[in-house]
């Protein structure tokens, strides 16, 4: 029997619930089902949606609002990342009208580097902690990860769950570290860094493991929860971004209390972000579309953005010769 | 941090995306085709009008009886010289040649079933018109496999097929009744609705294009007398109407002594139903799609939503909540849900059943819309759902046709059976739960033609429709559907 | 001095019983030289009532039935007919006057008839039901299921002709009410006393004795009867108004034959398709 921090976000509605592995075992096997050909078609069929004009330029700019522009590569450099947070401030140069990204998404040895070059320009800094992307390490180094991170200065926790774990139905084991990584988010301060949860959602594999999952982050006390790594495919999908939606919609129903969510890998086309955008508004509703609830993990995504905004203003096709590579 | 945001952010507000008019042409007037050509009626002609605006959109001749007797004569000189003594190969050809042609031209047929009907584009586009090639090259397969339909060696055709469609999916319907038809070998005289005869007459011309032998498709437009004229013809071998159960009834009175055959596709007033372990999210979903596809303008549609008691509230929550952003107007907005009453008759037949029902579930439930702008031209009725419904009252029990849902409960699997089956009709039904065994006890009990579980509303050429009791006999789709058009051993 | 026989008292069969007409009536039946046979009862429209009554009732537990158990049943008609086989005999000798080879041939081709049927019984739905390969992630199967309450206006053939229009409705999961052949309903109701005896739950075979032109308009305008079969209606202006009438709730209609049927030749499967409907079910194929 673990006792869970008075510290979480929603201690004392889910106590109950979160007291034992059994009583967690049958608060999430007794969500209801996701049945799947019914939530890809639903999903699909969202995807029909046909946004035009001012509703697409508003999404296109609240799509970039909404990047974490992310580099997380074993060949990494500090002057990689200086460039990418450049660019997530200014990721038009051409255009100061163009809003920022979101923030920058690294690996924690490029949190310092990060806050550097992005200062107080309002972009955050989110670093991917706790092993990632397998997250195969003892709980303690997952810690000492995630406290590095913060330590450097990041303001976003990216965790991903103990996969091995949920799979073979140790669901508080998982709760417990979801718990444990949000108090190490903690600084002296007394502020916290935001914490998402990655799933790792191609290998939960199918969609009721996806509804599970998102309870168990949310009621652990994560700020948001985050499909996939982008190591892994596949990444982030319509569907699954449905049910996490789902998910938040309905916890809020319940809690009172807002989830962000955020679809990463995967997502390199400005339709498919609109796509992403008219979900969000008619699953979760209009209250997710903005930074704080809603991010697009992604690196291409952002020029594509840029080039259907470029297209918007002149009238003309661009071309990626006129956006930079970063 | 974790909160409600207190501001509310600025309304995702989708700009009209309309799907272009220009790819269609809409000629002033149509005639009849009849032995393969365009002629004149003798009759009088009407007007067809587009239901989201009321505008005019074209006269259309009215058949008489000469002019149904002329279209029968062709069919059976087709019948006789050509179209029986061709090889199911090379009529096999005809049809796929047909489905080719409605799929080189599907954008078109989409828009102007859209423009006719008043449904959203979206439907016609991703479901109405590929559906209809899809039954072409389904029973084109089939025209020279006769032999192995289970119906003996050398099945025959009947001959003459006199066939009555409705208004709710013009060209689906066609498809439906003439693809079988000619692959079994017979010739056809077709009736669209009167209020929705433009797809028809496109579907003649595609007819033309693919140069099937003349009198082979004959469509004559007209109203109930047409419908009558061909039925009652004489020299018809086979009847097929889709319609309103009152009709099929007058049909199946006018053949009594003859030895046509018939097929009726008839009312329904279907029992959806969920049970408290069903995946919510999609049940409603199917609920949605049960009842506000198409306006409701459905004989399969899942008009009776019977909820388990212990879960009624939280799924009548949801599904008020996805009402709410369901999208109503222009048909031919891409992002439109529910289009245009197809006609102002229909409309007023909405209202006055929803008007009945409100006062029916006073006190005991209410009449609920979302709210939403209703065009001022047109016919339209809001997306509606009546709560504290019980069987005797005529809300549950009487097609309404339209976007009326009724809400009803039920404790235990045997009364969800007991309510689904209480009514005349017979057509489709829907079951919504996570248990196997349940689902598959549920398929056994309900008496209807069409089960969906955990599904709704799915149609395709392969998969026979059609209902028990005064929903109708016979059916479409499938084997069975080309048995329809085929004699039986007996014969 | 010569014994006296103890005749048989012919009454209806209704629900698994052996009531006389409510209405009293009865009508002398004569054998083929014209001597008495017996009084049988004159259904009534009430006793036509009661008998669609039985019927419904019966309808749930028998369609409920396995077809595996249903064949068995019809067999064991088979099997009591066949132990019975003497009585058919010289009843179809007195009252067609037929001679004691045909009417053996007659007797013979209706217990062939029943086994015939009774393995039909658990073939047809794999005859006439199919897998539908849909376009989509959907399993779809179409499976044949029983019309329900079938009314019957029997032929001229007492026995064979009897069992061939029943066997194919009962053994398909329908229950019937049939109208026995009016100058030959003995045989009928014997055939009753064959099926009360051989494990055929009471009311899945309703036998109506007297005038199919008085009570068959009451069955076909019956609201709660799903299928008629007209296969003995030899008036053309009643067979049509029957049609008409059984058009109040869209009864499933078999017409009367245009020629007179061989009741001696092997059936097709359309005697058993006429009283199925096709009910289609879809699941989502997923994970």
């Amino acid at each position: 029997m673990t006792t869970t921090s008075a510290s979480t976000a929603s201690a004392g509605v889910f106590d109950d619930i979160t007291s034992s592995e059994s009583s967690l075992r049958r608060f999430l096997h007794g969500l209801p089902g996701v049945d799947q050909v019914g939530a890809e078609a639903r999903a699909a069929s969202l995807g029909t949606r046909s946004i035009k004009t001012t509703a697409k330029a508003f999404a296109i700019d609240l799509a970039i609002r909404m990047v974490d522009l992310t580099t997380l590569e074993g060949q990494d450099t500090h002057g990689k990342v200086r460039a990418l947070a450049s660019k997530a401030m200014r990721p038009d140069p051409a255009d100061p009208s163009c809003p920022a990204a979101a923030a920058v998404c690294v690996y924690p040895d490029m949190v310092a580097t990060a806050k550097q070059t992005l200062g107080d320009s309002g972009v955050n800094v989110a670093a991917v902690a706790t092993a990632f992307p397998s997250g195969r390490a003892a709980l303690d180094i997952k810690l000492a990860d995630t406290r590095d991170a913060v330590e450097a200065g990041a303001d976003e926790i990216d965790m991903v769950i103990d996969r091995g774990a949920f799979l073979s139905g140790r669901y508080q084991q998982v709760y417990d570290e979801i718990v444990a990584v949000r108090e190490a988010c903690a600084r002296p301060d007394g502020h916290s860094a935001h914490l998402k949860v990655i799933f790792e959602t191609g290998e939960l594999q199918t969609y009721d493991n996806v509804r599970r999952a998102s309870w168990l982050a949310m009621m652990a006390g994560g700020h948001f929860i985050k499909t996939s790594t982008g190591k892994v495919q596949p990444a982030a999908t319509l569907p699954v971004t449905m049910i996490m939606l789902e998910a938040v919609r309905d916890y809020r129903e319940m809690t009172g209390q807002m989830i962000g969510v955020k679809p990463a890998g995967g997502i390199r086309t400005s339709k498919d972000a609109i796509k992403y955008l008219v979900m969000v508004n008619e699953v979760a509703g209009p209250d997710w579309l903005d930074p704080d609830w809603f991010r697009f993990g992604a690196s291409t995504l952002l020029n594509d953005l840029l080039m259907q905004r470029t297209k918007m203003q002149t009238g003309r096709y661009s071309g990626p010769d006129y956006f930079t590579l970063d | 941090m974790v909160k409600v945001p207190d501001t509310s952010t600025p309304f995702f507000e989708y700009a009209p995306a309309p799907e272009s008019r220009s790819i269609v042409d809409i000629k002033p007037s149509y005639g009849l085709f009849i032995d393969g050509e365009f002629v004149d009626g003798h009759g009088k002609s009407f007007k067809t009008i587009s239901p989201s605006t009321e505008e005019v959109l074209a006269e259309v001749a009215e058949a008489d009886e000469a002019d149904v007797d002329l279209a029968v004569k062709a069919a059976r000189r087709a019948y006789t010289r050509v179209w029986s003594r061709m090889p199911g190969s090379e009529r096999a050809k005809y049809l796929f040649r047909i489905a080719r042609l409605i799929q080189e031209r599907g954008r078109e047929l989409a828009v102007l079933e859209s423009i006719d009907n008043g449904k959203p584009i979206k439907e016609s586009r991703d479901v109405d018109i590929p559906t209809v090639a899809a039954h072409f090259f389904y029973y084109a397969g089939w025209a020279d496999k006769l032999e192995h339909a289970g119906l003996g060696a050398n099945p025959q055709a009947h001959g003459v097929a006199g066939q009555v469609i409705p208004w709710n999916f013009p060209l689906l319907m066609l498809a439906w009744k003439v693809a079988p038809a000619l692959a079994a070998g017979n010739t056809v005289v077709l009736k669209p609705a009167e209020t929705t005869p433009l797809t028809a007459l496109l579907f003649a011309e595609i007819c033309q294009q693919a140069d099937l032998p003349p009198g082979v498709v004959n469509i004559v437009t007209g109203a109930g007398a047409t419908g009558q004229a061909i039925v009652s013809h004489p020299d018809v071998d086979k009847v097929a109407f889709t319609g309103s159960t009152e009709v099929g009834k007058a049909i199946a009175r006018a053949v009594a002594g003859t030895r046509k055959k018939v097929t009726l596709e008839l009312g329904g007033k279907a029992a959806n139903i969920v049970f408290d372990d069903a995946p919510v999210d999609q049940a409603v979903e199917g609920i949605v799609n049960g009842i506000f596809f198409n306006q409701g303008h459905v004989c399969c549609a899942g008009s009776r939503l019977l909820v388990q008691e212990n879960v009624a509230d939280e799924v009548m929550e949801r599904l008020k909540r996805r009402m709410a952003t369901l999208r109503v107007g222009d048909p031919l907005d891409k992002n439109t849900d529910v289009g245009a009453i197809n006609s102002a008759e229909q409309l007023a037949k909405i209202r006055e059943l929803s008007d009945i029902g409100e006062q029916e579930v006073a006190g005991a439930g209410e009449r609920w819309s979302p709210a939403c702008d209703l065009p001022s031209q047109g016919f339209w009725f809001p997306p509606t759902v009546f709560t504290g419904v019980t069987q005797a009252h005529r809300i549950a029990r009487e097609e309404v046709f339209g976007p009326v849902l009724s809400v009803l409960t039920f404790r235990t699997p045997a009364e969800a059976v007991e309510k689904a089956n209480n009514t005349p009709y017979g057509l489709s039904a829907g079951v919504w739960t996570d248990k196997g065994s349940r689902i598959l006890w549920m398929a056994n009990h309900l008496r209807a033609g069409v089960v969906w579980a955990n599904t709704f509303n799915k149609f395709d050429p392969t998969s026979p429709f059609g209902g028990y009791k005064e929903s109708g006999y016979g059916r479409e789709g499938g084997l069975p559907g080309l048995a329809a058009y085929l004699k039986g051993a007996d014969a | 001095m010569a014994r006296i026989d103890v005749k048989k008292t012919y009454k209806l069969y209704i629900g698994g019983a052996f009531p006389r007409s409510e209405s009293g009536r009865t009508y002398l039946v004569n054998d083929a030289k014209g001597a008495l046979m017996a009084n049988a009862s004159q259904a009534s429209r009430k006793d036509a009532r009661d008998a669609v009554v039985a019927a419904r009732k019966a309808f749930g537990g028998w369609s409920g039935r396995t077809a595996y158990n249903r064949g068995q049943v019809v067999y064991r008609i088979a099997e009591v007919l066949e132990g019975r086989r003497d009585q058919f005999v010289a009843e179809l000798r007195a009252s067609e006057g037929v001679s004691a080879s045909k009417a053996n041939t007659a007797v013979d081709a209706a217990i062939d008839r029943l086994v015939w049927y009774a393995g039909w019984a658990d073939k047809i739905t794999q005859v006439v039901g199919t897998a539908n390969p849909v376009a989509g992630p959907y399993f779809n199967i179409s499976s044949p299921e029983p019309t329900g309450v079938v009314a019957v206006v029997a032929p001229r053939g007492p026995l064979l002709g009897l069992v061939s229009v029943v066997a194919p409705i009962i053994t398909t999961g329908n229950t019937c009410v049939v109208i026995a052949s009016e100058p030959h309903p003995l045989t009928a109701i014997t055939l009753g006393e064959v099926m009360a005896t051989s494990d055929l739950p009471g009311g899945v075979v309703n036998v109506l004795t007297g005038s199919a032109a008085e009570v068959a308009p009451w069955l076909a305008s019956h609201m709660d009867v799903n299928g008629l079969d007209l296969t003995g209606v030899e008036d053309p202006a009643l067979a049509t108004s029957l049609e008409e009438a059984a058009a109040d709730n869209l009864k499933r209609v078999r017409r009367a034959p245009l020629v007179e049927v061989d009741w001696l030749a092997t059936p097709g499967t359309d005697r058993m398709t006429d009283w199925l409907e096709t009910k289609t079910v879809w699941h989502p194929i997923g994970i």
